[in-house]
């Protein structure tokens, strides 16, 4: 098995800056929002549709 | 896998990283990605939609009509992303763009394609299955004609890009009325038509002021490609076909007196301004800029007349119900 190349700085992964981590959070938080927004959007359209949330004519 | 746009060279701490495949944790903050979206091209065809929502005969739920024009809004800021993703490298050269995400390195043209690809698909699939699929298609036809037609071929290729490509820009309205009916009429082609013979005399009034921004990314505009003189008087021709065309929704009896007088005397500035471009020598271009600052609010005030006369009744109705 070889020897790990401790010389090698990649092997020490990515290591985010702080700005970085807090690019990183604020785009979480908006993605996360974005997808509660559809589910609460789907949820609200299905009780408007009622049981005409199945009927599709072609 | 990354996506780049061929030939874009960017600009920013982040662009060499990229360049090179290093995968440099991106900086890209929520309001660049707002930016990504065109915020202001997307207030215009969110009002534009509203009013052939508005307008159209039927009844449409309040709620169903939020999403309708939250699919458009979402549809017509995907298109915005990918656009911006694909012309990283002209908006780069121009100065009116070069501040854009893309060309600054905040945003990596790979995440602005997937962003657009996915604003775009999430967009048309929940218009079709919340609203209906007349609109879905219509929206998806309208994402495709501005990304692929315009974008990717005319913008680059031809002079008359922002003829045939004003066409995504006058869709919205279109895909508001099928929303409410499922169907599309004259009275949506009209509106569609005002704002296709619109989109020339604005975009060549803006063009011939910023010509050497065209000139230097190589985007083949009319003042660029035929002169200046040529762009004058094809200014003057579109807006004596849009005049007219704005005053036909009153002449068909679509639309009541306040707009056929309000489209008769903002129609009338409109041809005194182009005429005005037409006297106009370069480098004078203030009658340029006043047509294209016109311009918008000539548009505005027709959809705002329309909206109000024909549709505001409408509108507190179904909101009541």
């Amino acid at each position: 098995m070889d020897e790990p190349r401790k010389d090698d700085d990649r092997n020490d992964g990515v290591v985010l800056t702080e700005a970085q981590k807090r690019a990183r959070r604020s785009r979480s938080i908006a993605i996360a929002l974005a997808l509660a927004a559809l589910v609460i959007l789907f949820y609200v359209m299905t009780l408007v549709k009622g049981p005409g949330v199945l009927v599709r004519p072609i | 896998m990354t996506f780049v746009s061929e030939g874009a060279k960017l600009s920013g701490p982040l662009a060499a990283g990229s360049e090179i495949g290093f995968a440099e944790p991106s900086m890209a903050s929520v309001s660049d990605y707002i930016a990504l979206l065109k915020p202001r091209v997307m207030s215009l065809v969110i009002f534009t939609a509203l009013v052939g929502l508005a307008v159209a005969p039927g009844h449409l739920h309040p709620v169903t009509a939020f999403t309708a024009l939250l699919c458009i809004a979402v549809g017509a800021g995907g298109s915005g992303a990918l656009n911006m993703w694909y012309d990283a490298d002209i908006d780069a050269i121009m100065t009116r763009t070069s501040r854009r995400p893309v060309p600054m390195g905040r945003v990596k043209p790979g995440e602005a394609l997937a962003f657009g690809l996915t604003l775009s698909g999430f967009s048309v699939m929940t218009l079709g299955l919340l609203v209906n699929w007349v609109a879905g298609a219509l929206l998806a036809f309208t994402i495709f004609f501005y990304v692929v037609i315009y974008t990717m071929w005319l913008k680059r290729s031809t002079p008359q890009n922002i003829v045939i490509g004003g066409a995504a820009g006058a869709f919205p309205p279109m895909v508001g009325w099928a929303a409410v009916t499922g169907s599309l009429s004259l009275e949506p082609i009209l509106l569609f038509l005002i704002i296709f013979f619109w989109t020339p005399p604005h975009f060549w009034a803006l063009s011939l002021y910023r010509m050497q921004d065209y000139a230097r990314a190589g985007v083949p505009m009319l003042p660029v490609v035929a002169g200046e003189v040529s762009t004058r008087w094809q200014i003057l021709l579109y807006t004596l076909l849009l005049v007219p065309l704005g005053i036909a929704p009153w002449a068909l009896g679509f639309a009541g007196l306040l707009y056929g007088a309000v489209a008769s005397v903002t129609g009338a500035i409109m041809l005194l301004l182009a005429a005005q471009v037409l006297r106009e020598r370069a480098p004078a271009e203030r009658a340029s800029r006043n047509l294209f600052a016109f311009s918008i609010l000539y548009l505005f005030l027709l959809f705002a007349v329309l909206l109000v006369e024909r549709g505001w009744g409408g509108l507190l109705a179904r909101l009541a119900t």
